[in-house]
């Protein structure tokens, strides 16, 4: 009988370790309690995206607060479509048009590390690629034929995929990706490029989930105070069942 | 007479408030060696007090409008004070559930707690798990992201597989051809209503309980047993009022309960994308199905049940009914276990193997209840239904011919 | 064990300790159930101060503006007006602002402003919630020859001077409310802040 258990287990296990689909991504390497990072992230955020993508349900106040700004500077260097500090990241481009310009309405980004993760989104921004064939002249290994530009282009510079052979599940030869060549330079290093990159990771880590720079935190009091509480009543319970036995 | 004497006087000539404390807690006599699986009840009915005492303060701000639906939950996880607090609370209260009555219900399979007296007490738990599961379906759709749209419209469209009126009983499900705002709202309502009959089959859950009084892991009748204890010659030997012992035994157990809950909702209220789904956070979009649909993980191994069944004269409604089988058989449990004993205790080899492969099973059945249809995975999920049904059915011949083990005549510690 | 052997004050103070610190931990839980009651982040926001451009606003004109739902009028006030409003004292309820609910301590004066030039009040009847209407005219037929300019609330007939002052013998109990406000710049107010309070 465990013979057959042990069996089964085996039978399954193989297939349990099956290769996740899709390109693979990179270590994004999070920390939203570095408020330095998430503030040059907001910065790059609001220069690059905002102007296509709202993050509608994020305050300018609430990002004063958690990032360590003040109300001015909130005004002066992330506010540009509103001046009240109340108000949520909204875009100026309506949905319609922009649907017409780019073949899709840019989706809100306020969740987006949610639903696809930080790594994804990290690698994403650094896969763009030269390709004549598509509207703005770019592809995104991560995404394909996505509708998006390289916002981040002048910083990043302009790179082409370089493909490996390798034997497929027929055995056939196949052509695979294997890393980015630099075409031409951008304004930062690759390894500035990948820190503005992860600054605004960062930062869309927060925006999906503000309160996470506080819950730990919190945690740590409720933890400890329903320990102490547990103690107690264990305590209780075990004075009481010496009636029993 | 003291003033609280006086006022317990005046409320019991006008209802029977002390007859009631006695009969169903300081003088109910409850089996003294309950263990670790017999915190599930009490933590079950917990755990639905926080469900709906958080799901009413959510309903204060949620809309159950599909053009407001998705923005209205990060309303409330992020404008309302404490608001993500009672968000989280409720979608890992869910979660929770779930791991709770699973653990209750192998409770009653291990100890043999649906056997007579008590068929009754686990039918009436089988109909609680049914409105748990319909609460659940419904409550699932109301965040209307991806996976909620697109796993309500599986599920609704499973109805039209129903010979001749299937088409229209889906669209009746529905309120419109395609799942929509109309069935959103409905939804809300329902999900907002089950939760109050699911509480009172609670209490006649217990009223059945209180009648042929616990189980224990012995699957011993302590009321058949010699009587008279240290708190009364009248009572069975064995049992001890369950208050104090069991009220303050419980309360360790809440605490115990609360603490894993909040280490959950405070550092990982996503589970892994097991509780808030990853997929779930993208608005429902009726143009565009997601690559891969599953259930939440409560729901997985009935998933993989109605997958696993071939299609049959052009009919996926075999699927459907096995999948409806194999939580009805449930039902029938009592009436399978042909063993002279109870417990899983003094059962034999035969009835722990199949016990224990079970579980197994079961769990595999989850798994492959998360992953997409590939052929390997629908042989082992064909595989894993057979079984499945097969605990169930040749439950009558293989718990006959099991050897048991004597039973004590007092229970064991 | 024997039952006399029952440590009672044990058992007491355990479960008082228990009892106390789990009636701790009900109020921790019910805190947040109360404070999720609050006005949210959004009717904060909603509830946010209002900026006034005042540069294009004409003598005897009146502008509106919306604060908190409500209706703010901002009234620029001509010298006719200024001097007749100590006239008309003894023909008011609360002719020097006694009732201090009313306004902010720095309206609390003949004009019931910061600049006497400016009115800036909200436009709700102090009877029943009507916004009255803005009478500059003089000695119309309907208000009477010893009608100077004001407001006159049209649901039930409350009379108001130019400095939102309510008269005897009509409706309306109290003077209308002046909202906090302050002067940004000489042509910019805040409507819904006390100068300082940001």
């Amino acid at each position: 009988m465990k013979k057959l258990i042990v069996a089964l287990l085996l039978a399954v296990a193989p297939v349990l370790s099956q290769a996740s689909e899709g390109a693979h991504l990179h270590d994004a390497n999070i920390d939203i309690s570095d408020q330095a990072s998430l503030q040059r992230g907001a910065r790059t955020f609001v220069n690059y995206c905002l102007s296509c993508h709202s993050a509608k349900y994020q305050r300018f106040n609430r990002l004063a607060k958690d990032l360590g700004l003040t109300k001015q500077e909130v005004k002066e260097n992330l506010m540009f479509v509103t001046d009240k500090i109340g108000d949520t990241m909204q875009v100026a481009m309506p949905s319609e048009e922009a649907a017409k310009w780019f073949g899709k309405a840019p989706p809100d980004l306020s969740v987006i590390a949610r639903a696809r993760g930080a790594d994804w989104i990290y690698t994403y921004l650094q896969s763009f690629y030269q390709d004549d064939s598509r509207p703005w002249g770019v592809n995104n290994e991560v995404f394909k034929d996505v509708g998006m530009p390289n916002v981040l282009w002048e910083l990043q510079g302009a790179q082409k995929p370089v493909y490996k052979t390798e034997k497929d599940m027929a055995g056939n030869d196949t052509q695979v990706f294997d890393h980015f060549e630099q075409v031409s330079p951008g304004s930062q290093s690759p390894e500035e490029f990948e820190e503005t990159v992860r600054d605004l990771t960062n930062f869309l880590v927060y925006v999906g989930e503000p309160i996470q720079l506080k819950r730990h935190q919190m945690g740590k009091w409720v933890l400890l105070f329903i320990a102490v509480f547990f103690v107690l009543a264990y305590l209780l319970k075990k004075e009481y069942w010496k009636d029993v036995h | 007479m003291s003033m609280m004497q006086n006022f317990v006087g005046w409320i019991d000539d006008r209802f029977p408030m002390t007859k009631v404390w006695n009969e169903h807690l300081a003088q109910y006599y409850a089996p003294k060696n309950f263990n670790f699986w017999y915190f599930m009840g009490s933590l079950a009915m917990l755990v639905l007090v926080i469900q709906i005492l958080t799901g009413v303060w959510l309903a204060m701000n949620y809309k159950p409008d599909a053009q407001l639906a998705f923005g209205s939950v990060e309303y409330i996880m992020r404008d309302v004070d404490w608001g993500w607090l009672i968000r989280y609370m409720h979608s890992t209260g869910a979660s929770a559930f779930f791991i709770v009555i699973y653990l209750h219900m192998f409770r009653g399979l291990m100890y043999g707690s649906y056997r007579k007296p008590r068929e009754l007490l686990w039918i009436i738990g089988v109909i609680i798990y049914l409105a748990m599961m319909a609460t659940a379906f419904f409550g699932y759709l109301l965040p209307w992201g991806q996976m909620s749209y697109w796993g309500a419209q599986v599920i609704v469209n499973l109805f039209s597989a129903v010979p001749v009126i299937g088409p229209d009983l889906s669209v009746w499900v529905r309120g419109d051809y395609v799942i929509s705002d109309v069935t959103l709202n409905r939804f809300f309502a329902l999900h907002f209503l089950v939760p109050f009959v699911l509480a009172a089959l609670v209490f006649i859950h217990i009223v059945a309980l209180h009648k042929v009084g616990s189980n224990n892991p012995d699957g011993i009748e302590i009321k058949k047993g010699p009587k008279g204890n240290r708190w009364s010659d009248k009572a069975p030997a064995d049992g001890i009022p369950f208050h104090p012992y069991y009220s303050v035994k419980d309360i360790a157990g809440v605490a115990g309960f609360l603490f894993i809950y909040a280490a959950i909702i405070f550092y990982g209220p996503d589970m892994g994308g097991y509780f808030l789904e990853d997929n779930n956070f993208f608005p429902a979009n009726p143009l565009q199905t997601p690559p891969h649909i599953a259930p939440v993980w409560y729901f997985t191994p009935f998933y993989a049940i109605l997958r696993a069944v071939p299609s049959m004269y052009g009919s996926a409604f075999p699927g459907v009914i096995a999948m409806f089988a194999s939580i009805l058989i449930m039902f029938f449990l009592p009436w399978l276990d042909r063993s002279p004993v109870k417990s899983i205790r003094y059962k034999g080899g035969i009835f722990k193997t199949m016990l224990w492969l079970f579980v197994i099973d079961f769990i595999i059945l989850g798994f492959l209840g998360t992953k997409p249809t590939t052929a390997t995975y629908k042989l082992m999920a064909q595989i894993g239904t057979i079984y499945y049904f097969a605990f169930f059915l040749l439950m009558p011949i293989y718990s006959k011919i099991d050897k048991t083990k004597p039973v004590p005549e007092r229970v064991t510690e | 064990m024997s039952a006399k052997g029952v440590d009672l004050k044990k058992r007491r103070t355990l479960t008082l300790a228990t009892s106390a610190v789990g009636a701790v931990g009900a109020g921790f839980v019910i805190y947040p159930f109360l404070a999720a009651w609050a006005p949210s982040e959004r009717a904060k926001a909603a509830g946010a101060p209002v900026e006034a451009d005042i540069s294009k606003l004409e003598l005897g004109q009146l502008m509106r503006v919306k604060w908190r739902g409500k209706p703010i009028w901002i009234v620029h006030r001509t010298e006719q007006n200024l001097k007749d409003l100590p006239t008309l004292d003894p023909e008011l309820l609360d002719p020097t602002s006694e009732d201090t609910g009313q306004q902010p301590d720095y309206c609390k004066n003949p004009t019931r402003s910061i600049k006497p030039d400016y009115l800036v009040a909200i436009g709700i009847c102090t009877h029943l919630g009507c916004s009255p209407t803005y009478r500059p005219d003089v000695a119309p037929a309907d208000l009477g020859p010893g009608w100077k300019g004001g407001f006159f609330c049209p649901c039930h007939g409350s009379r108001f001077d130019l400095a939102a002052r309510v008269f005897k013998g009509v409706p309306a109990p109290k003077n209308l409310v002046i909202p906090p406000h302050y002067y940004m710049t000489d042509t910019t107010i805040l409507i819904g802040e006390d100068k300082g309070a940001a």
